[in-house]
């Protein structure tokens, strides 16, 4: 996964990597061409009291460590490069993907998943391939040259090469798997205490409430032993690592000695090419244990790579036509005042998730009308934000059609579909920016006089008169620093400085006061006279008035028609109402 | 709630650690250079009571340090060693170029009167010369053997010393999670608000998590490192002090050139940060408001910024990656120079009879190991500080402000009837803003007491006091007569059932977070609760019924149902005296009413304070207060307020105008 993942985005890369394989080659080659010089310094300069030759060899030498830094360079740069250019372009790619993801997609992977997967996953790709690049490529070549060289100094003694490289091999392979499932339990137990205190720390009042602060000290006591116990295992067995490795690292120079003096005696080998075998060994070893301690990173940075492809490879449920079909009527804004309007048709609704056996929406068919109010109430989990979500296409229907002005909302090009509707969410959710730059998220060229009367409508109007800056007071990332009221009528406001052909209104005035709601509903009238206006509501003296009140029960339609019909024929109605008094306060 | 929680927390976390936190993490020490670190002027107090968490294990930890300075010392010694086997195959090289019965001050005459003044002088050096003998196996056995068992010593002490350590790490960081936890439940709730959430949580877990790797590694390997560092040199300038001095000059080499890559990567990195905050941003906002920027026509707009920052992210994460991969290479480089030099000088001096061949080759092992901690310590030092100022956020939380203890002597409370009165209470939450003044109120046993007003008024502040979740400022509350200060908070709360505004469950069953309440309730006591409290309803239609297990947002049962299993809970624990403070706005009203039925059962023959939102609900009780700006400006029952037509009326009539329009 992480393989094909790298390979397919290091395409465009494929000069700065052949480069960094190159430079790589060249500080490989000359690293190891060090201690051989070392070597000649010995069996022929020292050893035949040849000064100009030390002399003449050290400045090769010096030659040879320029040429190594420089390739060294070279190859940090390549890698930054190539890393950090594949995890821009996985970015992108990932962003563009959700981007073209339905709700359907958005909320089966949850936006929390798919920002980290767009962020930290990337991440993660970016730091193995680097270091990939920077040590992983030169490890072979290392070993390779390595033997080569040991092999060219003296034959006779490579048998040891062939031992210790797998023994060495061997341990710290043994080690680091032993370890490698800890460190999940690891991650497991660390996050086990974490949310004990996340419990305890989100829970205080219930906690101290019910006097509980015992059974919570035994319940974190039982992860935090847990934790440490994990942590020790990790531990004892990191610690048998370095010294295991020195060992090796040390008998295999006290073997090359103990078997190289005997070569020396017969007069098979020079004792310089004894001490560059020795070097060789230790450069060889060095690669290997760095090769195993690398593909630690690997398993971690594949589970990155999989949810990474799992978003690239998801294809989005909703999909605009290549052939669209123009809407009737114009377009939003000031030009959409004449003209012919559009109604919002169901026919014969169903909407299921795909896999689940009972549907949330089912033989769904009403038509709202420009000009009407249309009102959706139910109890929780009945459907509504789904049957409103089905209209800009958040969702497309798995049966029937919505229809806008007798077209399938599926045969018209998506701009053209969301250039007509002003939706207001459920939670209100506000993009950081200032109050104006939020209302024109509905009309960019709208005027500051057409933002005023917006939030006029919106109940909005002394709230944002107050805050500092008015229009041009900063808004947080998704709103947080206005409350729930305010941003609810900001957003009301935002859909409708669009002055669109439908409006949709989910669940959108629970949070506000009854009389503040009553107020916003009678403002409201004027502005979209024209519209179709869809409604979600909670509380039945929000939609008292609707031109058509639709009562959803189990995903079906069980009542349609205004408040006093629905009182005496639908009997969920009733109910809902009772549950709200409103009856007989009212009466 | 769950998840802004979460993604404060997060965000906290990853502002302090930097985007690739948790990568950088695993990986090793010299890829933390660019690690924010937050200097701090107590840093030296704080890195004391840091190692201080390790008292209890003082002694533990010396016998350790004791150990890693002789497995130090041991593996100095070996190259030394090494040499000397080098030294002797050399000389037996040459005893078998020198005939048999020649001695050696007679070959050196030979060399000198054949002009080969530079054998002659290394001859003259050589011990151990065997003429026509050739390496003697036995002596080169014995010092290999020699070298083998210092070695072999060497590896054990450093795997028991790091084993010690790592049961002392551990050891500290446990009693340092158990510390901040038992700390946790001694903090006045009034901590709690005044501290972001996310904030706190952070400390508690990332900070901690980071100490304890933060110990880790300096503690087995900073030590390590600085006493191989002091070994080698010493090694190097017993060997040989000339090439010492020249090996030395690579110090303040290596350091300059980790300083200046430091600081440049460091620039780099800050910047890196600032990008990837502004992509996270960008993602986080496209993501979360996924529905809206599409229907709004916004994808392309938000696609050409995230276009323009994702490009600022790879530059400023191409140049740290680039900047900060120099760092090894470049020591790699000095070390280089080093070796070159140590060769040409060493080779020189040997050819001159002043040093032997073995000497080199040790000297040129030392030089190696020296550099390589050189650069560990600095790196660590990074660490270090990172650690240093996890620990001084944690020591924070540690030091903060408690709250007042429980009398010793306390009173307590045996089956109260429930008589609660404020006597002249006064309150606030910060002194320069009153809240609640002067507040006298009587409540009768088995009474039921609506509490209702704006937004603000000090309704859930009223019933915080009862529960001494705060401290009065002045005057006293009493139950039954006895001022609820000299009982202790434990016995208060055993008497008072709660049902709060935030459903909060905790990760367990449905019938462990039934008999949270009391934990020692009887199967039929939960299940009598749970009936009460119309849990038992939709319980049968979960698949695995009380057993069910609710997940960390417990997002597999519905708002109202996890209000209803929170009533349960109340229920169970059989309390005296009972408060609700009721929050059904999200509840779809059938459920409300269902809730309201629930709460009704469990209200009967207690003293209860009722916070309450829709005023329909609250029409039985006895006894009605409303409250504006922390007094009461009313009080009594429903039918004498309504008829008063004072602030109650306006409520009322507020609350159903919209009704009252049609």
């Amino acid at each position: 996964m992480l393989w094909t993942l790298i390979r397919t985005h290091l395409r465009p890369y494929a000069g700065a990597v052949s480069a960094v394989v190159v430079l790589q080659f060249a500080a490989t080659v000359t690293s190891l061409y060090l201690p051989s010089l070392n070597g000649q310094i010995i069996d022929k300069g020292v050893a035949q009291g040849d000064t100009g030759f030390i002399l003449r060899t050290g400045g090769i030498m010096l030659a040879v460590t320029l040429v190594n830094i420089l390739a060294t360079v070279g190859v940090a740069r390549g890698a930054a490069a190539a890393s950090a250019g594949v995890a821009r372009d996985l970015r992108g790619e990932v962003f563009e993907t959700v981007g073209d993801f339905s709700a359907q997609e958005v909320s089966r992977f949850g936006a929390a998943t798919l920002i980290s997967r767009n962020t930290n996953d990337v991440q993660q790709v970016q730091q193995v391939l680097n270091m990939g690049l920077m040590f992983m490529v030169s490890i072979p070549i290392m070993m390779v040259g390595g033997i080569i060289m040991a092999l060219r100094e003296d034959l006779g003694l490579s048998w040891l090469v062939a031992v210790a490289v797998p023994l060495l091999g061997v341990i710290v392979g043994f080690v680091v798997s032993r370890m490698l499932p800890w460190f999940r339990k690891m991650q497991e137990s660390v996050d086990a205490v974490n949310r004990v205190l996340r419990e305890q720390i989100t829970g205080i009042r219930v906690v101290r409430a019910f006097v509980r602060e015992p059974f919570e000290e035994a319940r974190f006591d039982e992860a935090n032993r847990t934790y440490t116990g994990t942590a020790l295992a990790v531990g004892r067995l990191f610690a048998l690592v370095f010294p295991l490795v020195m060992l090796v690292f040390n008998v295999s120079s006290v073997a090359v000695l103990w078997f190289g003096s005997h070569r020396v005696d017969s007069g098979d080998m020079q004792v310089g090419a004894l001490t560059a075998f020795m070097t060789y060994l230790i450069q060889i070893l060095m690669s290997v244990m760095m090769g195993v301690m690398m593909s630690m990173m690997i398993p971690r940075a594949s589970v990155s790579a999989g949810r990474i492809d799992e978003v690239l490879a998801t294809r989005p449920s909703v999909v605009e036509t290549p052939a669209p079909v123009a809407l009737p009527g114009q377009a939003t804004g000031a030009k959409a005042a004449s003209g012919q309007r559009l109604d919002v048709a169901f026919q014969d609704v169903v909407f299921a998730y795909p896999g689940a056996d009972v549907p949330v929406l089912q033989g769904i068919s009403f038509t709202a009308q420009p000009g009407e109010v249309t009102a959706i109430v139910g109890s929780t989990g009945a459907g509504k934000t789904t049957l409103v979500d089905l209209v800009p296409r958040l969702y497309d229907v798995t049966g029937g059609s919505v229809r806008l002005g007798g077209v399938d909302v599926r045969d018209v090009a998506l701009d053209d579909l969301w250039d007509r509707i002003g939706l207001v969410p459920q939670k209100p959710f506000l993009f950081s920016g200032t109050v104006a730059s939020n209302l024109r998220y509905g009309d960019p060229d709208a005027t500051d006089e057409a933002l005023w009367a917006a939030l006029r409508v919106a109940q909005a109007d002394d709230f944002v008169r107050a805050m500092p800056g008015e229009l041009e007071a900063e808004i947080s990332q998704g709103g947080g620093n206005v409350s729930g009221g305010q941003r609810q009528r900001l957003a009301i406001a935002r859909a409708l400085v669009r002055r669109p052909e439908i409006y949709l209104f989910d669940d959108s005035f629970s949070a506000l006061d009854v009389a503040t709601d009553a107020r916003l509903r009678a403002a409201l009238k004027p502005w979209t006279a024209d519209a179709v206006v869809l409604v979600v509501a909670q509380r039945v003296s929000s939609i008292i008035d609707a031109d058509r009140i639709i009562v959803l029960e189990d995903g079906k339609v069980v009542g349609s028609g205004r408040h006093t019909d629905l009182l005496a024929t639908c009997t969920e109605y009733a109910e809902i109402v009772a549950s709200q008094a409103v009856r007989e306060e009212a009466a | 709630m769950s998840d802004r929680i979460l993604s404060e927390e997060e965000k906290a976390a990853q502002a302090r650690r930097g985007p690739a936190g948790g990568a950088q993490r695993g990986g090793p020490p010299h890829m933390r250079m660019g690690q924010p670190t937050e200097k701090s002027i107590t840093f030296v107090p704080s890195a004391k009571r840091l190692l201080g968490l390790m008292a209890p294990d003082k002694v533990t930890v010396w016998v350790a340090l004791g150990f890693a300075l002789v497995s130090v010392v041991l593996n100095a010694l070996g190259p030394r060693i090494l040499g000397h086997a080098t030294d002797l195959i050399f000389s037996g090289l040459f005893s078998k170029r020198i005939p048999p019965g020649v001695t050696q001050a007679q070959a050196v005459a030979k060399l000198r009167a054949a002009g080969q003044d530079r054998l002659a002088d290394m001859l003259a050096a050589m011990d151990h010369v065997r003429p026509g003998l050739g390496v003697d196996f036995g002596a080169v056995g014995r010092v290999l053997l020699l070298a083998l068992g210092l070695y072999a010593v060497a590896s054990l002490l450093s795997y028991v010393q790091t084993r010690i350590i790592v049961r002392v790490v551990n050891a500290a960081v446990y009693r340092l999670r158990r510390d901040v936890e038992a700390k946790l439940g001694r903090l006045p709730l009034s901590y709690f608000d005044t501290q972001p959430r996310g904030e706190l949580l952070s400390r508690v877990t990332n900070d901690i998590d980071n100490i304890a790797q933060s110990l880790q590694q300096t503690l087995s390997q900073l030590l390590t490192s600085i006493l191989t560092v002091i070994a080698m040199l010493t090694m190097m300038f017993w060997v040989s002090p000339l090439l010492a001095i020249i090996a030395l000059v690579t110090i303040p080499v290596s350091v300059g050139i980790t300083a200046v890559i430091g600081k440049r990567s460091q620039a780099h990195f800050v910047q890196q940060w600032a990008s990837t905050g502004q992509v996270n941003s960008i993602v986080e906002e496209t993501f979360s408001g996924h529905g809206l920027v599409k229907v709004f026509g916004q994808r392309a707009a938000l696609g050409r910024r995230f276009r323009e920052v994702n490009e600022e992210l790879r530059d400023s994460s191409f140049g740290a990656q680039f900047i900060s991969g120099l760092i090894m290479p470049m020591m790699m480089f000095v070390g280089n120079l080093n070796y070159v030099i140590i060769a040409v000088v060493g080779g020189l001096r040997v050819a001159s009879g002043s040093m032997s061949i073995g000497d080199v080759q040790a000297f040129i092992q030392y030089s190696r190991q020296f550099t390589q901690p050189l650069t560990q310590v600095a790196s660590m030092a990074n660490l270090m500080q990172s650690g240093v100022a996890s620990a001084e956020r944690v020591f924070d939380v540690l030091d903060a402000e408690e709250q007042v203890p429980d009398p010793v002597a306390a009173a307590s409370l045996v089956d109260p009837h429930g008589l609660v009165a404020f006597e002249n209470v006064s309150f606030s939450y910060t002194p320069d803003k009153p809240l609640i003044e002067d507040l006298n109120l009587s409540v009768r046993p088995g009474q039921t007491v609506a509490i209702v007003g704006p937004t603000g008024a000090g309704k859930t502040t009223l019933v915080n006091l009862i529960m001494r979740f705060y401290e009065v400022n002045s005057g006293r509350i009493t139950i039954d007569g006895v001022d609820i200060t000299d009982l202790t908070r434990d016995d208060l709360r055993g008497h008072i059932g709660m049902v709060l505004q935030d459903t909060w469950l905790f990760a367990g069953t449905i019938r462990d977070n039934i008999a949270y309440g009391r934990p020692d309730a009887t199967e039929a006591e939960i299940l009598e609760a749970a009936r009460a409290t119309y849990v038992d309803r939709f319980v049968h239609s979960l698949p695995d019924g009380y057993d069910t297990l609710l997940d960390s947002e417990a997002s597999n049962i519905s708002a109202g149902e996890k209000q209803l299993v929170t009533i349960a809970r109340a229920f169970v624990s059989d309390p005296a005296l009972l408060i609700l403070d009721e929050a059904t706005s999200s509840v779809d009203t059938r459920t409300e009413l269902l809730v309201q039925h629930a709460m009704r059962a469990l209200r009967a023959d207690r003293t209860s304070f009722v916070i309450a939102h829709r005023l329909s609900t609250i029409r039985d009780a006895d006894l009605i207060l409303v409250m504006e700006d922390g007094r009461i400006v009313e009080h009594g029952s429903h039918a004498e307020l309504l008829e008063r037509g004072g602030a109650f009326a306006r409520l009322y009539a507020a609350q159903f105008a919209g009704a009252a329009t049609d």
